[in-house]
């Protein structure tokens, strides 16, 4: 039991409490870059959660097997990366294979995700909240999912805001982080949600 | 080459951050006191140079299709080196910056530098063009550290200058009373308020200085 309420903590903490975008600024740049339309935050979202899903089972097993045991810890930053860009390059080519609905889908998104911090970002955090394996997959993939929560909420006010009447110097950029500063501030309200 | 306009690029016309609008993670999640701006501006500003060095040297022997890849574990290497340097003699500054050192492998400056700059420039100009940028990027993360420390928790210079508290760190000297700050701005929320202030405020002086100079 304590075990579950454990993967509930950590699941409601990635995605409401302690949000990747909200708190924790991980993964600005695809968030603010791919947010204009709501199709292609979609899109994006799913890509990210995917790869954060596998890319934090991954970077454990290497870190667990690979680095512990040779001794090899301040390889870290390097091994986590590498093991970041060939995953993704990887899933392409499977996508393409055997998946090509699915491919074309996120295809543009895919090659954008190495650079994400979000997924490097979140490899590091697993190994540095001493995270088991089950427990970093889970927060892989619900920080994942309150990247695509964040993404789809925030697109949905951008196509609004074309419609908004702002001063001109505000345009592109300036207006966008305001907004994501005050859903920021709704997301705050979260943070006293501590169920266990 | 010309020097003074690699500067003035990298600090206003065409500054990392405010301009071209890179590496906002970090930008947003440090700059919450001097002393760790001031930290994270120079490691990457370190971080920049070499890398920017190394990719022009070696940009006439690596294989286009594989390009990435490499900028990529040429920068990974440079960001473990400064990572471990600031573990072993600034520990208070690794506590502080947390994740967002290994993190500097994907900050987008230095890998959208690498692929826009160095890659087609020699080793002269891209080391010049490291320092520009990188101080660019460090003005800006201090100017966001002085506004969001002093109206947000009133002080200045947290981290290095003023009385220390029972942790054994620096608080800043206290300039608003302690009644008064919007200790908002501390909390992520300042993060983005401020930066897109600031970019609104950049893009009203760039669009005013080129009607200046097309009406002359």
């Amino acid at each position: 039991m304590q075990e579950i309420y454990t993967l509930l903590s950590i699941t409601l903490g990635a995605i409401l409490s302690n949000n990747f975008i909200f708190s924790q600024f991980l993964g600005i740049c695809p968030f603010l870059g791919v947010s204009k339309k709501v199709d292609t935050a979609v899109g994006m979202g799913i890509a990210v959660t995917f790869v954060m899903g596998l890319a934090s089972a991954i970077t454990w097993l290497v870190n667990e097997y690979i680095l512990v045991t040779l001794g090899l810890g301040y390889m870290q930053t390097v091994a986590f990366i590498l093991v970041i860009a060939s995953l993704v390059q990887f899933i392409e080519m499977f996508l393409q294979k055997s998946m090509p609905s699915l491919y074309t889908a996120l295809g543009v998104y895919l090659p954008l995700i190495t650079t994400n911090c979000a997924v490097l970002g979140v490899a590091l955090l697993n190994i540095q909240n001493n995270y088991s394996f089950i427990e970093s997959v889970v927060y892989g993939i619900t920080g994942g999912l309150g990247f695509l929560l964040a993404i789809v909420l925030f697109a949905s006010i951008r196509e609004r805001l074309v419609f908004a009447d702002y001063p001109k110097n505000w345009d592109g950029f300036p207006i966008a982080l305001v907004t994501a500063g005050l859903m920021a501030l709704a997301f705050m309200g979260f943070s006293g949600l501590k169920v266990w | 080459m010309n020097l003074g306009k690699q500067f003035k690029e990298g600090l206003i016309t065409n500054n990392p951050v405010l301009v071209q609008v890179l590496g906002m993670c970090s930008t947003m999640a440090i700059t919450t006191s001097f002393f760790n701006g001031l930290g994270m501006g120079l490691a990457v500003l370190v971080i920049l140079t070499l890398s920017n060095v190394i990719i022009s040297a070696i940009r006439k022997i690596v294989p286009d299709k594989i390009r990435i890849a490499m900028f990529i574990v040429v920068i990974a290497g440079f960001v473990t080196m400064v990572d471990l340097l600031i573990q072993a003699f600034l520990p208070d500054l690794a506590k502080s910056l947390g994740v967002f050192i290994p993190l500097i492998v994907v900050n987008c400056i230095i890998l959208g530098r690498a692929e826009s700059f160095s890659y087609k420039n020699g080793v002269v100009a891209s080391f010049f063009d490291g320092i520009f940028q990188g101080f660019g990027y460090t003005v800006v993360l201090l100017i966001m550290c002085i506004i969001r420390e002093l109206l947000g928790a009133g002080t200045f210079g947290g981290g290095i200058l003023g009385p220390v508290n029972a942790a054994g760190t620096h608080m800043g000297i206290q300039i608003i009373p302690s009644q008064f700050p919007i200790g908002m701005l501390t909390l992520p929320v300042g993060g983005f308020l401020v930066l897109g202030t600031l970019i609104a405020a950049m893009q009203w002086a760039l669009s005013k200085s080129k009607n200046k100079e097309e009406s002359k």
